[in-house]
């Protein structure tokens, strides 16, 4: 009584006044763990054992994403085919909880289905972000991307997202996912190989069914073998990221500072900038405008096919 | 529901001569003339005192209903006192005459159970006092919940949709169903001429000191709300006033309404998981672990998740309880006036809890961690290295500072100590849960009452507090948040490898016919599942039992005869979420 409990409160706010100015002084040159250095700003973590505050200054300090993180979906396509694997199963359309996911599915000269998306449309105003869909891909077609600044001036188009836009490498994949990447090579090795041993198989002995412990006992070989040539077919550049990504802490990966592959942006009418000058972020405003002029003539070629007239 | 249900129920079945028309493992049909008979004598004699859960069922077209049976009410009861497996009653009604008797005067928690039913499903609850439409407007046409009631935008009555595969351009919902085609009014409606209904007046409880001798102040109505009273959200208060004290409080909600029930019908059972994180936004895991043990009732030997599933459900829902409690202490004295730095102070462990589930399960608010049978992903040597060092290194020390900084305040404790009382007789008769009853000195906790998923492994109090006021309720979190860290560190210690998911992972659920509810002690309070399957891949009825509307029947009682600063105190107090309440 008499105001002690205030004072003694009193203490604790003076105490992580005080916490905050040490936190920062015992660490410098920063009081976060981890801190990656990006074009993008600073990728930090925060400390378990701070004293004091600690705010993130968001848009130049951010969050270091986990792998596991999910935002809105994307699309896989091989870096050195360029081929889909996407085979339009539908899978992803059906398990959709909030049903934000819309696929034609590809048709010969003869009308007959092929494994493949003609068309490909989430819905990024409805989707919930569950990565259902990632999860119950069978072909791991589609994963869930990080980028989470998907503001945009207006629903339509620019929250409804099309294959072009959803599309992106393999090697992006691998950068944003280095363990999950490692572990699906890994099982796609084993399978080749165990494909392979069946395709030998055959010519010395008919009955197949027995001789299933022998692949088994074979598949260390054949995965260290296949190891080193799975990655120098697709992601030769992303490796060194996941390796970076690893060595710093765990799953908990940065966006890849260094990828310079194809990156999701939609497609969107931008505010009027200045000509001259350099924006808050570095960026000049003329590569922006440039930037923004080519993103407005995609949105009119896409506002042109479907017949609409835009007056921007 | 187990066989032991039924068995135990059976001495009850006789003691109202012919209340008991039909009895199974899945509950006791009752005949709906004996009913209020019937729950009296459950009450007084048979010690179940506790109304649970009340909803309907729409049987419309279902195997072997009629339209003789269409309806159907359901109650569950539970006894405080002992714990253990509770009655069910079911009260069958015909299609032409969906009456039931309320249960207010028997359970006064069934109030705003009863509006719901009413609201939803169109069933009059006779001899109820207000009866009202509580989500949806006065003007509304229909009934939603009835399986004959379609949405505007309707498509198709089950997810997935065809439109989506292997044509599936894409199109709003808006231009698909122009609007008008798929809207009715009702009849007569006019929106030229329309008068809204006048505002509700709550119950005016006369104040002792109302005499000629006392100071003629004037009787006003204030509303409070709907814009964000005390930061909770969307919730609006009409509150008669004396003076400054409360003399009578109505609480409207519904403006977050989306009907969850109808969304998770139209649901697969799988996709009503990442739904349930959207109920009580704060506390999503409990929100899934709620749900996946309701269902998994019914998928029997597919639904036993594998020994570090377990662990890690547990781990997961006790670090919601921490994050919840938090948040919760935060804006209690963000409602007392002290603006933002209690809650920043107290959400920064939070901060770091949410980081560990965005490493778990991909996102921090809307977790979508739990699947039938398991969790979706596993965690690694380093989240356990880092959710140890926040377990056991950083969470005490910093409940300790909480501790030292809030609970010996003299502001706090004036604000709250004797604020909002509420009686343990109360609590329990107007179906409070969670920290609200064991604050009024009720140690009643699922935990131990029911022990569900592998709680009764680990050692751990219910704390409970007989200050039945607010700061009791304050303090209950506080003992909660400890004996959280505890379980916690027993699970972390514990943890087994294995797998993580019993079976093979797969988007198609088969579940059983039959019915269940399921019920966590989530961080507000009893979370229960109530779920009917039709053998399909679509449940038949979902319902919610959601803790902080259900609390919200104490808001009244705990406000009137304080001022009218006291009763935003009391609502910090019951710490609602309006995602929850409204669904």
């Amino acid at each position: 009584m008499f105001g002690t409990g205030i004072l003694k409160g009193l203490g604790v706010t003076l105490r992580r006044a005080a916490g905050t100015f040490i936190d920062d002084f015992a660490r410098v040159p920063s009081r976060y763990t981890d801190v990656i250095e990006t074009a993008q700003g600073k990728l930090i973590r925060q400390p378990t054992d701070a004293k004091g505050l600690f705010t993130i200054q968001y848009p130049e300090e951010k969050r270091q994403m986990p792998e596991n993180f999910r935002y809105i979906p994307m699309l896989l396509y091989e870096e050195d085919t360029g081929e889909d694997r996407c085979t339009a199963c539908g899978i992803c359309a059906k398990v959709c909880p909030p049903q934000c996911i819309w696929i034609v599915r590809d048709q010969d000269e003869n009308g007959k289905p092929i494994t493949r998306p003609a068309a490909f449309y989430i819905d990024a105003s409805i989707c919930m972000s569950c990565s259902f869909c990632a999860e119950y891909c069978p072909f791991d077609a589609i994963k869930m991307n990080h980028d989470y600044e998907l503001a945009t001036y207006d629903r339509y188009p620019g929250l409804i997202l099309n294959k072009a836009e959803l599309s992106v490498p393999t090697s992006y994949y691998a950068a944003l996912y280095p363990s999950a990447w490692a572990e699906e090579e890994r099982i796609r090795a084993e399978k080749e190989a165990k494909k392979a041993a069946r395709g030998k198989k055959p010519e010395p002995a008919a009955p197949a069914a027995k001789p299933a412990a022998k692949p088994a006992a074979a598949q260390p070989e054949p995965k260290a073998a296949a190891k080193p040539a799975a990655p120098a077919a697709a992601p030769a550049a992303p490796a060194a990221p996941a390796a970076k990504a690893k060595a710093k802490g765990g799953h908990w990966s940065p966006i890849p500072a260094d990828y310079s592959g194809e990156v999701i942006k939609s497609a969107l009418p931008l505010p009027p900038v200045p000509a001259e000058g350099v924006s808050a972020s570095g960026i000049s405003w003329s590569r922006i405008m440039a930037l923004r002029e080519k993103q407005l003539a995609s949105y009119r070629e896409r506002r042109k096919a479907e017949g609409k007239e835009v007056k921007l | 529901m187990t066989d032991a249900v039924a068995e135990q129920s059976l001495p009850f079945a006789n003691a109202v001569p012919g209340a008991v028309l039909a009895a199974d493992a899945a509950g006791m049909v009752v005949d709906r003339k004996k009913l209020i008979e019937f729950a009296l004598h459950l009450r007084n004699h048979a010690g179940f005192d506790y109304l649970s859960s009340l909803t309907a069922v729409d049987y419309l077209g279902f195997e072997g209903r009629t339209a003789a049976d269409r309806f159907e009410v359901v109650y569950h009861l539970f006894d405080t006192k002992k714990g253990g497996d509770g009655v069910v009653l079911k009260v069958r009604l015909p299609e032409n005459d969906p009456q039931a008797p309320s249960l207010v005067r028997v359970y006064p928690g069934a109030d705003l159970q009863e509006r719901e039913a009413y609201d939803l499903f169109g069933i009059t609850f006779t001899g109820h006092p207000r009866l009202r439409r509580i989500f949806l407007w006065d003007g509304f046409h229909g009934h939603p919940m009835r399986k004959d009631w379609k949405e505007a935008y309707y498509e198709e009555e089950h997810k997935p949709f065809g439109s989506r595969w292997p044509v599936g351009n894409h199109k709003w919902a808006e231009d698909r169903v122009p609007w008008g085609d798929n809207v009715s009014f009702p009849k007569g409606w006019d929106p030229a001429t329309f008068q809204p209904a006048p505002p509700p007046l709550p119950t005016i409880h006369e104040p002792p000191w109302a005499d000629e001798n006392h100071i003629a102040t004037e009787r006003i109505i204030i509303n409070m709300g709907p814009q964000h009273p005390s930061t909770h959200g969307v919730f609006r208060m009409i509150v008669a006033l004396d003076g400054e004290t409360v003399v009578g409080l109505e609480p409207e909600c519904g403006y977050l309404h989306r009907n969850h029930e109808k969304i998770g019908e139209r649901n697969t059972w799988l996709g009503n998981i990442p739904f349930t994180d959207r109920l009580d936004y704060l506390s999503s895991m409990s929100n899934n672990l709620g749900y996946v043990l309701a269902v998994e009732q019914l998928m029997g030997d597919k639904g036993k998740p594998p020994e570090r599933a377990e662990y890690l459900r547990v781990i997961m829902a006790e670090m919601t309880r921490i994050a919840n409690h938090t948040w919760a202490i935060g804006f209690l004295l963000n409602d007392l006036g002290a603006f933002f730095t209690p809650a920043l102070y107290n959400i920064e462990e939070r901060e770091l809890l949410l980081d560990l589930f965005e490493a778990a399960a991909g996102s921090r608010m809307m977790c979508n961690y739990m699947r039938f049978g398991g969790v979706v992903r596993d965690v690694d040597e380093d989240w356990l290295t880092r959710a140890r060092d926040i377990i056991f290194n950083r969470l005490e020390r910093k409940i300790d500072e909480f501790d030292t900084y809030l609970t010996g305040n003299e502001i706090l404790m004036a604000r709250c100590v004797g604020v909002g009382y509420l009686s343990a007789a109360d609590a329990i008769a107007l179906s409070a849960c969670g920290p609200q009853l064991r604050g009024s000195g009720v140690a009643y906790d699922l935990r131990r009452a029911r022990p569900y998923s592998i709680y009764d492994r680990f050692k751990f109090d219910v704390i409970s507090d007989d200050g039945c006021d607010v700061y009791a309720r304050y303090k209950v979190r506080l003992g909660e948040i400890r004996e959280s860290i505890k379980i916690l560190k027993q699970a972390l210690d514990d943890l087994p490898g294995g797998p993580i998911f019993n079976g093979k992972p797969g988007y198609v659920t088969r579940v059983e016919k039959g019915e269940a509810y399921g019920a966590v002690e989530g961080p507000k309070g009893e979370l229960g599942f109530y779920v009917v399957s039709d053998g399909s891949d679509n449940p038949w009825r979902y319902h919610v039992r959601a803790p902080s509307y259900i609390n919200l029947n104490t808001l009244g009682p705990m406000s009137i005869g304080y001022k009218i600063a006291d009763a935003i105190v009391a609502l910090g107090g019951i710490d609602i979420v309006l995602g929850e309440t409204d669904r």
